[in-house]
Order: structure tokens, then sequence, then C-alpha cells
């Protein structure tokens, strides 16, 4: 049947076919001239255009950060570098499942899993075609493993870059500080523009004070990319000018020598160059190790070294603000000599105790039997408490601020790094000014009383006690203390030098006194009938200084004080300062252990293991 | 008859013919296929930023198509003609499965899984028209009016379930075979024109019932500017890399918007870009030669072929290759608007090659089983 009708219908059929084919062949002839007019219009006529825009479209101008400045200490050794690192990053568009992925590399042992959270919000945070770091300093063994892995984790490479490192790990940590990732705040602070490819930012310590020195200049390079934004090849436009470098007042050799003596214990160490000011060791304890926070430290760490009872982060040496204790009656002792309020002649029958006219009340001495009869001299020798008791009587409040804040005590000094103290030194004014209630504004002779020896408003700290003792050392000249020589051209080594500043000189210039009361801070460390003798023995150079026990605690009246009784934590801390040589002075130190109990025996042979590390090269 | 005999073998010595005879295989259109299958490895080395990996599994994927095309040359085309209905209601079973249970890629469900992942709208652009032709051979040429409300029953179905996955530019490709089969069947100028005018009216209509994405494409490609990082985004890159290779290319591999991955769907639809860019005009002249060579003997085995069935289905099929490759370069040229039709041999993708020269092998069987049909 269907035979039999192609039969019929074939020669009809067969004709309209191939017209109907003709149709079809002009059909395909004319739409192929239309694409192949369309492609001579863009290839031929247009192609100009086109070729502009596909090199427009691959060729980027980015930020080329330039290489962050060097610090270093007073003979060059270096505190601060930059080391190449290889780190671990994401382009989170590229990744299918980020999840997925995180968990593998977390299981291959590439990326810390304490930090999943952590690293998700980044990722959430961030642009979803910006490189998110997962794990920086990847060691050769990680990089090795990561080779093998790559083909399995698409949008995720590693990146070299340049991570701020500190060779000597955890020593000055408080006086150069740290850098951290750049955040959202830092940005408001600093030029946006000169900050386009930085990481890392100055956050504390002289990191952040010449954040402006150390950085430099951002350059440029033309950056042929792929249309998921990742570099393909670089060619540099502008080179980047980089940061400076820093020298320290610093010795790296004494500051080692701080930060061992301190370690175990909390406290903190300053010691000056009387003649200029410069700082050659700063420490405080306990300390922390700057490079994890230049490696990006977990929100958990970083929770942990803030909630630590000991505040490692605390730099005691400028923050940490001391009742002074004894350190403070040879500056006593020279103002009332200069003001005639006592004479080197003049002595006090000590019985260990002391009590105001008309009132019951007894002011301790530190030695409960007494000193018996002693003069101004032997008075700071033996750091006897009831001389200074009756001193106080004489000179009044008033009159002792007056000289303290000569020395420097009550008001900051100006230090390069960010967080210093000003302190205590109390007065009538000051207690008219500070305290809300008329009641409260009322100044007791009692609180001159315990004032004399450095205890009750009174509050120093370690960097003021060292440039007060600095102070006595070059009988009243006084140098700004400070922590920055110069910077240095990284390329060129051409050095800016930094000015150095004095400060008032102490009033009333009076020879005789000085001598007199030196003459009995160098007894401290030389007289048998005082508790530091064993700390002076054997020195092979003059030296003079002064303990200080400050309390913690107050003591109840009529309770006998017990140390071992009382919690670590409410011991007295103990203080010593001291300078040398005496004739010339080449160094200043301020030593204060926390909950030390007692300056002569905790306190001074540290100062003097300073002392002679200096002294004796 | 005799005629045609003579030409086949003036080219090619009698002994080869013979084998080729016997084998059932068509040595011009053999040659063009391979060329084009050659050019198009070629190209998709580079279009997949040199990955040996995805060209060496394009090849085998044209290996298995290769043997297909032979397989399917076998066969007689009466055996087609009487089982055309089969294959054609199989694949409408499966595209009914698809909508119910079909597996989603990309937003649409075209996928069913049986054994492996498989897109049933490809045997359907065989199937339909294979079936159309199979009707119109049971029917008086040109066809009257109930012939074709007949092929609207065969058409349509297939395309309106395509359609709805949404695949719209395979339902159209799909309904342009069946129309393709009406065309050459003669059907009358006046009807002709009469069913264009119903459909330019019916066009607001379809245009309510497209889906978002599908309006915009059209709205993009009227004015690509318009949302260059989103919709516009594919057809100002591929104009970019096709306007910027110039006469001559920049070279194999060296394509900075195909390498640098500027250029969406590097590999698949928009591949013809990369052609564009990495060989210039004179690259992309060439393949279309090759297109119109392979289009060419096509039409020349419908021409050739001895009864009404064999014909449309060779036109049909051939003609709807030729369609293919129109919508495809138009489209990455800007001239159509992105409807996601590969280019046909060269983009990368498995299912599409295997029915492409699964169609080249019957237009093969149409060739080379003449002489023995029954007269």
């Amino acid at each position: 049947m269907a035979n039999l009708q192609a039969i019929r219908d074939t020669v009809a059929e067969q004709r309209i076919f191939l017209g109907r084919l003709f149709v079809a062949v002009i059909f395909v002839l004319f739409a192929s001239g239309v694409v192949v007019a369309r492609l001579t219009q863009l290839q031929v006529i247009e192609h100009e255009h086109y070729a502009d825009l596909s090199q427009g479209n691959r060729i980027r101008i980015e930020a080329a950060p330039p290489t962050r400045g060097l610090i270093l200490d007073r003979n060059g050794n270096v505190l601060a570098q930059n080391l190449p690192a290889y780190q671990l990053e994401m382009i989170p568009e590229q990744v299918d499942d980020i999840d997925a992925a995180l968990d593998a590399l977390i299981d291959a042992g590439l990326v810390n899993g304490d930090y999943r959270d952590e690293i998700r919000d980044r990722i959430r945070r961030s642009t979803s075609f910006n490189p998110v770091t997962l794990a920086e300093r990847l060691d050769d063994a990680a990089i090795a493993k990561f080779a093998r892995l790559r083909p399995f984790f698409r949008g995720i490479d590693i990146r070299a870059r340049l991570v701020r490192d500190y060779p000597h790990g955890d020593l000055a940590a408080h006086v150069i500080g740290y850098v951290g990732r750049l955040s959202a705040q830092d940005l408001d602070r600093v030029d946006t523009t000169n900050y386009a490819g930085t990481a890392q930012i100055g956050k504390t310590g002289i990191e952040l004070t010449y954040e402006d020195v150390l950085h430099g200049t951002v350059g440029h390079n033309e950056v042929v990319t792929t249309a998921e934004g990742r570099a393909h090849s670089y060619t540099p436009r502008a080179e980047p000018e980089p940061g400076r470098n820093v020298y320290l007042t610093l010795d790296l050799e004494l500051q080692r020598v701080a930060e061992s003596e301190l370690k175990g214990q909390r406290g903190a160490i300053v010691a000056i160059d009387p003649t200029n000011g410069e700082i050659l060791a700063m420490a405080s304890a306990p300390t922390f190790d700057p490079n994890e926070f230049a490696r990006g430290m977990g929100t958990n760490a970083f929770a942990a070294l803030q909630a630590d009872l000991d505040r490692p982060l605390f730099n005691r040496a400028i923050s940490g603000r001391y009742p002074p204790g004894s350190t403070i009656k040879p500056i006593l002792g020279y103002g009332a000599l200069v003001s005639g309020r006592t004479t080197a002649t003049r002595v006090t029958h000590c019985e260990g105790h002391f009590s105001l006219p008309g009132s019951t009340h007894r002011y301790r001495d530190w030695k409960p039997e007494g000193h018996g009869i002693v003069d101004l001299s032997e008075a700071i020798a033996q750091s006897c408490d009831v001389y200074f008791y009756e001193l106080a009587q004489d000179m009044d409040i008033d009159l002792m601020h007056d000289f303290l804040v000569q020395f420097g005590l009550g008001a900051t000094l100006g230090i390069e790094i960010p967080g210093e103290k000003a302190g205590i030194v109390p007065s009538r004014a000051w207690k008219r000014q500070s305290f809300r209630r008329r009641a409260d504004q009322v100044w007791f002779p009692g609180e001159t009383v315990i004032a004399s020896i450095g205890q009750g408003y009174m509050l120093a700290t370690p960097l003021q006690l060292a440039h007060a003792t600095a102070a006595i050392a070059m009988r009243g000249q006084r140098a700004r203390p400070h922590l920055t020589l110069r910077d240095e051209d990284q390329l060129t080594g051409a050095t800016f030098e930094y000015e150095k500043s004095l400060l008032p000189a102490v009033g009333h210039a009076d020879e005789h006194a000085w001598v007199h009361i030196v003459e009995a801070m160098q007894d401290v460390l030389r007289s048998v009938r005082s508790s530091a003798f064993a700390a002076g023995r054997g020195a092979k150079y003059d030296i003079a200084g002064k303990s200080g026990t400050a309390q913690v605690f107050s003591v109840a009246q009529e309770v006998e004080y017990d140390e071992l009784e009382l919690d670590e934590r409410l011991k007295d801390h103990a203080l010593f300062v001291a300078f040398a040589p005496v004739e010339a002075p080449r160094i200043a130190v301020a030593v204060i252990i926390e909950n030390g109990s007692s300056g002569s025996s905790v306190a001074a042979p540290i100062a003097r293991a300073l002392t002679d590390s200096w002294l004796n090269r | 008859m005799f005629r045609e005999e003579a030409q086949l073998q003036r080219g090619t010595t009698p002994t080869t013919t013979t084998w080729f005879a016997r084998a059932h295989i068509d040595p011009p259109l053999l040659a063009g296929v391979l060329l084009l299958c050659a050019f198009g490895l070629f190209v998709l080395y580079s279009a997949t930023g040199q990955s040996s990996a995805r060209t060496m599994s394009q090849a085998v994927r044209l290996g298995v198509a290769l043997v297909a095309m032979i397989t399917l040359a076998q066969i007689p085309p009466r055996v087609y003609r009487r089982w055309a209905w089969v294959g054609y209601a199989l694949g409408l079973a499966l595209l009914l499965v698809v909508l119910v249970a079909g597996v989603s890629g990309k937003g649409a469900q075209r996928w069913v899984y049986i054994g492996f992942r498989f897109q049933p709208s490809e045997i359907m652009k065989i199937a339909v028209p294979m079936a159309s032709a199979a009707y119109l051979y049971t029917r008086s040429l040109p066809p009257n009016l109930m012939s074709l409300v007949g092929l609207v029953a065969i058409i349509l179905p297939p395309v309106l379930l395509i359609a709805r996955q949404p695949d719209l530019g395979t339902a159209i490709l799909i309904g342009a075979s069946g129309a393709i089969v009406v065309l050459l069947a003669g059907l009358r100028l006046r009807v002709i024109i009469a069913i264009g005018a119903v459909i330019g009216a019916a066009l607001p209509l379809i245009w309510q019932q497209l889906r978002d994405y599908q309006r915009q494409r059209v709205l993009t490609m009227l004015d690509p500017q318009s949302d260059p990082l989103g919709a516009g985004y594919n057809i100002i890159q591929s104009k970019i890399a096709i306007g910027s290779g110039g006469l001559f290319g920049k070279g194999w591999t060296n394509g900075t918007q195909g390498q640098l991955e500027y250029l969406p769907e590097r590999s698949t639809d928009f591949i013809f870009a990369v052609i564009g860019e990495e060989f210039g005009l004179l690259g992309v002249m060439t393949l279309m030669l090759l297109y119109l060579f392979v289009v060419g003997r096509g039409l020349y085995i419908a021409s050739q072929a001895p009864d009404s069935f064999s014909r449309l289905l060779a036109g049909s099929l051939t003609l709807t290759f030729f369609v293919y490759v129109l919508v495809n370069t138009a489209m990455v040229t800007g001239l159509l608007p992105v409807v996601g039709v590969p280019l046909p041999l060269i983009s990368y993708g498995g299912t599409s090659m295997v029915t492409l020269l699964g169609a080249f092998g019957i237009l093969m069987s149409i060739q080379t089983h003449k002489r023995l049909l029954p007269r």
C-alpha cells in the first residue's frame, strides 16, 4: 500500500521536494552570508575596538605593598624583620562547597581545626572574589602535602608573602609591640590608598608609634588577571618605597639580662643612660611572643592572653603604677636639705614607731625595734621610716610635692610608645581636685606621714623611678627618656637622627646637698648596717641606690605582721633604684618585683646585675 | 539512479567505493564529519584551558558516537520508517518521566537517570523528524489540511514538554526539525503565510508564558550593555573575544578572553568565540566552509533519496544540523538571544555528539541502501 502510494506520487513529489530543497539551499547560503558578514564586522571593521576592550579587560593596576622597615637595637641587632612566608588562601566564589573543602583541609592537617569557626566567619565577611587566608607560615612539609592535593581543591592555593618576624621572640616585646591584621578601625586612621596592598599594621609599641616611618609608600603593579580575579603575571609600574629602619636606644645584651632576671616573676625594669635619657633596657614580666600576633592569633588565644591574671600584655614599665615606697627618701632628703627643713647633723631617736601629737595611732617603722639615733645619711642608708615621719611634719605635703614633681614624678615623661601613665604625687590641691565630696577633699596630717615613705596616694611608674634616679645621678640635670635614636633609609642607608630634649633641671642646685644624698645612697650598698649590703659587695665601680618596699595591703593596727601568712599576691612589692658609676654616671636603673617582699634582698641584686652587665664590658 | 552512482565513482577508485558502499558509509560525509571533529578536539584542548583530560574524554565520546553512526548506517531506511513511531513513543514517555522525576541541573529539569544521565530531548531530535516523515510517507503530498493536523499532533507534544523543562532552545529546534519536514513536503505557500500570521499574532501570548530569565535573554540581545555584569556579560565577552581575534587570530591557546576565563561557557556554548579569538576570521571562515560542505552533502543525499520518507528525513536532519550551526554562531556573535545551543561537533558534551553522528549515520543509510530497495 505504502509502496503503491510512493510509486503513484513519486514524480510530482520529487519535483516539489527538489523545489523546496532549492529554496533551502538559498536559505542556507543567505544565512551563512549573514553570519559571515557579522563576523567580518566584528573581526575586521570593529577589530581595533574589541582588541582594546580585550586588553583593558585583563589588565588591572594592583597595589604593591612596601617592605616594612626593620627595628634594630642601638648596636644594629635586628629586633623586628620580614620573612617570606607561604600561606594557604581561598577564593570563596571558586569553591563549590566551602565547608567540605575546609573539613578536608583540616583532616589533611593543613588548617588548624581550632580556627574553623573563625575562618568561616572571615569567609562570610569578605567579598567572594578576594582571597581569605586559611593558614599562615606553611612549612615545607605542608607545602609538599598541598602540592599533591592541589588538583582536588579548586579555588584554594598557596601564595608567598612577607610576614613580620621577631627573631628574639618575647624579648622587649612590650617596647617593640607587634603588628596585626589590618582591621576596619585601622583603615579609618590611615591613608587607605597607601595601605591598599598592606596586610599588617602596627598595633602597639614602636610598631604603632613609628607606623608612618616603618610602613613606606605603596607602589603599583600591572597585573594580568583572569576573569576570576586571580593574578596571571605581574609587571611593576611604580616600585614601592620601602619603610625606614628604626634604631632603638635599647641594648640587646642588657635587655636580655633584664628579662632573664625577671623570668618567672611579675615586675618591671627600666635602665636609662642618665646623661642623655636613652633607655638602655625596658622589661616587663610576664611577657608575650609578638610573633603570635604577626602570624595571626586566634580570638581564643588572644582572649586567653587578655584574661591572664598576670596580664602579660600590660607594659608594667610605663603603665604599671606602684607605691614608690622608700625609693623617694633621697628626693625628700634633698628637698629638706635645700629648703632648710633639716640639716645634715639633725638626728632623730627611732624607737620603731611614730605618733602624731595628740594621737595614739602608731605609724610603724619597718624595723619593729627601731634604728636608734639616726641622722639623714643613716636614715637613707638604713631606710629609717621614723626619721622621715618626723621630717614630713617639718616639710608638709605641699613642699614634698614640689620637690617630687621636679624629679619627674606625677606627670608623664613623653615616652614614644603608648600607654604611659602619670602616676600620682599627692598634695592639698591634688586632693581637692580629685575628690568630689567636700569631706573627702580635706587633707589629713596622717596622710602626710605615710606620703613621706612613698605610701598612701602616691604612685609612680618604673620609668618615672628610673628617670628620677637618673636625675639624682646627674645632680639635677634631666634628659627626656626616649626609646629611639634614628631612622634609616633601607636602600641608601641615609640616616635621620632624632632630636634629644632636656627637661627642666631640679631647682636649688646645691652641690653639698647632692654630695650628701649621693653618699647616703652609696652607703645603702656599702654599709654593713644596710640590708642591701650584699647587693653592693664586690662592685668594680662606685654604685649608689635605694631600696623600697611598697605595701599592697595595709596591716591593721595591733596585728602582728607575718609575711608568710599573707597571700602571695598581697605580699609587699620589692623596689630598688640605683645608678653607677657615682662620679660619672652611665646607667640608672629602677627594678620592681611585684609581691617580692623585700627591696634590698630581691630587687637590689637584680639592679646590680644590670649595672654589672653594662659597666663591666 | 545510475547517474548518481557514476558520480560517486568518478572521484574515487572503484575498489574503495565498493568497500565503503558495502560498509554503508558515505565517504564525503564521513570526511567532512571527521574533519569537523578533529578541528573540534584541537580547539577544545585550548578552550578547556589546555585540559588533556577533558579533551581525551571528548575524544572517547567521539569514538562512541562514530560507532553509533556506523551502526545506524547499517539499518535500512524502511526499518526506520516502520519503527519510527516506537522511537517517538519511547521519547515521549521519557519526557513525561523527566517532568515527574527528572534530575535537575542548572535550574532546569532535563535529565533522566537510566544507568547514566540521559537527556530524552536528544532522542526527539531524531524521533520527531523521523515520525513526521514516516507519517507523511503514508499521505499524499503536498500535505493537505488533515495531514497538517496530524503533523501538529506529532510535533507539538514533545515541543511543549521540552519547553516546560524549561529548555526553550531545544524545544524550538525540535519544533523546527518537524516544521522543516512539513516545508520540504511542499506545504502550500498560502498555508505557510497563514501559519506565520497566526504565530505572529501569538507572539505576545508566548512572551507572557516565558520565564523571567528567558525574557531577560531576549531583552539582553536587544541591548547587551544594559546589564554588562549580569545577563549581558556573556554576549559582551564573546563579542570582545571574536572581535579582538581579527583576521588571523591570537594563535592557538593564546586567546586572552578564553584562557583567562573572561569568556563564560568557553568550552561548551561559546566555543565558537574561542575559535574566533584564536584563529581569527580565517579560522571561523574555514569552519563555516566545513559546515557548508557537510550540509551540502546532506542536501545532495536528500535530493537523491528514492522515496518521500528518506527525502524528507534526510532533508530535515541536514537542515536541522544547519539550524544548530546558525543559531549557535548567531547567538555567539550577538545576532540572536542566548538560547543555550552547543556548536555541533565542536562543543564539549556527550549526548549531543551521539545524536548528531547518529543523524549522519541515518543519512549514510539513506545514501547507501538505495539500490537494495525494492522498486
